[in-house]
């Protein structure tokens, strides 16, 4: 086997993401055709910095759900003779049925960089959006009735995310996301509070809304406190009998100190739409109307605030996969085994000077979607402000 | 004002208890204080003699009052073993038990001592902010006049050519966290072979291998620009996007301000009116996000200072959180939260100095 050329590594690269770009092209023709009838979604397609931004997201994401199908490679195994080997490295022993070449070499422990770089999207985005997600859901549920109400409550409140976010995030990574922390059961209690606000969030949405029509009422919360308490015994402390809902001890101290590092900054921000919100003259007919204030809140408010959400949600997307990557290069809370994309760039850092590719390569790939996030984030940014 | 002044003084000093009781906490676990005792001790100790080694080298009793005795306002812990030999926080081989203070925590100037690096932990934290001080103060001297200059710029004329290419930079610095940004500048610039420097050094155009140094650790006996420039410009990169953006928000909404239209149909030129009239006012809230911005250049010289093996503060800070030295790390901490804190002061105090439509009575 020769050793492939740049010009060939490029294309087989290309090729290798046949899944992706079937999909890519398949929902930009469908969200072209009918983007007028997709509201926010589809004014996205007007804007060319959105576009682009949308279209290096979702090549991430189609990656991370045809992993399977791209790698060329397990990311686990090391095959005798690549270890540092250059991009387009033919294998030493070639195997039926096994692919050719390490497209973009192999790392110090002769591991398919490529296959690495895939698998890592995948985990990164498993746990980015969800961490974000919960973020948000606790941002919101302390960051409402906190402005809605002030008072001491306010005070109580905004004194502890300022607080948290008084802690340099690397020193907070430092303190929380240890074996030792594992071991005194911190992050169980953590996530025990902190996994109890979508819970709270959900139920009280549907409670305010529907409490007139007792019927819909209990099925909506009845609903939510089934399924959420039923995840919530998994997740936090790994009781769920079925065993559908479970997280690794060191995945969940990771994924809770992300959600507690992240919480503070979305309560910031929510906080100060509320304040803003609430002097106008819809919040004011619903308080006379004689709703209650977490109808108003959740219901009112809420919806109104939802376009600066929605773009520090993506922008939030973005800071949190850097948090991963971050906690990775330090190597805490992530198996030494893992592709994901921090740890891999730790790997390779050591022979940076000599072998710069494994480094490179998962760089360029955090580096990529953290842009298209901002991009996406500044499209959407534009066009809510457009109408 | 004064009163405006001590009330954030005084909030300030109660987030610094705060902040500092629960570091103490997380840093005195029970599993790190085991973890310790084996280290200290021996690696073969067992279950009882480990809990009485720890009892008997003062990390016994509740929390409250081991966070006292670090702070000094708790008299220091002694132990009297079997043959009368009497140990404690304030006693050592200089300072005899007879003569020993009662109290001795960081309030007396005693920070410990660092059981990894083998000497006090004031030494060691000296001698590592003197480093991160000049990496700051070059990260400073490049990052701060670098982004004001593409934010202005990019804020005179919205929309315009200029305007676009440098968000566009701007964008793309934000989605590059420093350990990306000091993995490419190594591949470019300090690999010798890979990226730009093997060419230059065919052409003839550099003398040594590299066109930078891609680790600073020479540079804390010598800064020189070879060795200098891929660390400042991996931590200043980040910050550059970010106050870049905050500038060209402010000056975009200043230039459509009222009395710039009036300055311009006055007759003024551009230029002045740039210069004379938009500037002071723009700057306003830049000066905030560049106060702001030093927790996160915080977490830039932790991951800078690792990759480029510069043995300053964020290289201390790592160090001793993976070798369990509980007094170094909490003394790193209560420096990061003092730096955190401390600016947020400032750039409170300093924006209401700034901002003439800002009167606190």
């Amino acid at each position: 086997m020769e050793e492939l050329s740049w010009g060939s590594i490029f294309l087989r690269v290309i090729g290798q993401f046949w899944p992706v770009w079937i999909a890519l092209v398949a929902l930009f023709l469908v969200s072209f055709r009918f983007k007028r009838r997709l509201g926010l979604y589809g004014k996205l397609f007007d804007s060319p910095v959105g576009m682009m931004g949308f279209a290096l997201v979702m090549f991430w994401v189609f990656t991370a759900l045809f992993a399977d199908m791209i790698i060329t490679h397990d990311p686990l195994a090391q095959l005798s003779g690549l270890k540092n080997a250059v991009p387009g490295s033919p294998l030493k022993q070639p195997v039926e049925g096994a692919y050719p070449w390490y497209l973009f070499g192999g790392d110090h422990l002769a591991r398919d960089v490529f296959s690495r770089m895939v698998m890592g999207a995948r985990r990164v985005l498993q746990i980015a959006p969800a961490a974000t997600l919960f973020a948000f859901m606790v941002g919101i549920s302390l960051g409402l009735p906190a402005g809605y109400f002030g008072g001491k409550l306010d005070t109580v409140l905004s004194f502890i995310a300022n607080l948290v976010l008084a802690f340099p995030v690397i020193l907070l990574f430092y303190l929380l996301v240890t074996p030792e922390i594992v071991q005194t059961g911190i992050p169980i209690w953590f996530a025990a509070v902190l996994f109890l606000f979508p819970i709270l969030f959900l139920t009280v949405l549907f409670n305010s809304r529907f409490f007139t029509n007792p019927r819909q009422r209990n099925l909506y919360v009845g609903a939510t406190l089934v399924i959420g308490l039923w995840a919530y015994s998994g997740l936090a402390f790994n009781l769920d009998p079925t065993g559908v809902w479970s997280m690794d001890p060191n995945l969940l101290n990771v994924f809770v100190s992300v959600v507690f590092v992240n919480s503070p900054g979305v309560f910031r921000i929510v906080r100060g739409m509320v304040m803003d919100i609430k002097a106008r003259d819809y919040v004011a007919a619903g308080q006379t109307r004689g709703e209650g204030p977490w109808y108003i809140m959740l219901w009112e408010i809420l919806p109104n605030a939802r376009g600066p959400l929605i773009v520090d949600f993506c922008l939030r997307i973005g800071y949190t996969t850097i948090l991963l990557g971050t906690l990775g290069f330090f190597g805490l809370g992530v198996s030494p085994e893992s592709p994901d994309w921090g740890s891999t760039i730790d790997d390779g850092r050591r022979l940076l000077n000599i072998f710069p590719h494994p480094a490179l390569v998962p760089a360029l790939a955090l580096m990529s979607l953290v842009l298209g996030l901002n991009l996406l984030a500044d499209g959407l940014r534009e066009e809510s402000l457009r109408d | 004002m004064s009163l405006f002044v001590l009330r954030r003084l005084g909030l300030m000093l109660l987030m610094a208890l705060v902040l500092t009781f629960a570091v103490f906490c997380l840093t005195n676990l029970q599993p790190n204080l085991e973890k310790l005792a084996r280290s200290e001790g021996s690696v073969r100790m067992t279950d009882e003699s480990i809990a009485n080694w720890i009892v008997q080298n003062g990390h016994g009793g509740s929390m409250v009052t081991r966070y006292g005795q670090w702070l000094g306002v708790v008299p220091g812990w002694t132990y009297t073993d079997d043959k009368g030999v009497t140990r404690g926080r304030c006693i050592s081989a200089e300072v005899p038990a007879e003569a020993a203070p009662r109290y001795c925590g960081i309030l007396q100037g005693n920070w410990g001592f660092s059981t990894f690096a083998k000497s006090p932990v004031t030494t060691v934290l000296a001698r590592s902010l003197g480093h991160t001080g000049w990496l700051m103060l070059a990260v400073m001297l490049v990052m701060v006049p670098t982004s004001l200059l593409l934010g202005v710029l990019s804020g005179m004329r919205e929309g315009s050519r200029t305007d676009r290419v440098l968000s566009a930079f701007a964008i793309a610095t934000t989605a590059t966290p420093e350990y990306v940004s000091g993995v490419i500048f190594v591949a470019l610039f300090g690999s010798a072979t890979a990226g730009l420097s093997p060419l230059l050094n065919q052409w003839g155009w550099i003398e040594g291998k590299t066109l930078f140094l891609g680790t600073a650790t020479s540079a804390m006996d010598d800064i020189t620009f070879w060795n200098f420039s891929l660390p400042v410009m991996t931590i200043a990169l980040y910050g550059i996007g970010y106050i870049a953006r905050m500038t060209r928000a402010s000056m975009t909404e200043v230039m459509t301000q009222q009395y710039i239209r009036t300055a311009r149909l006055k007759g003024v030129s551009f230029r002045n009116v740039v210069m004379k009239h938009a500037l002071r006012n723009a700057l306003i809230a830049p000066f905030t996000v560049i106060m702001l911005q030093f927790p996160w250049l915080l977490n830039g010289v932790v991951i800078v200072e690792t990759l480029f093996n510069y043995k300053g503060f964020g290289w201390t800070l790592v160090q001793a959180a993976g070798n369990n030295d509980i007094n170094m790390l909490l003394a790193c901490s209560v420096v990061a939260v003092f730096v955190v804190l401390v600016t947020q002061l400032i750039s409170d105090i300093g924006y209401v100095f700034l901002n003439p439509r800002i009167r606190l009575s």
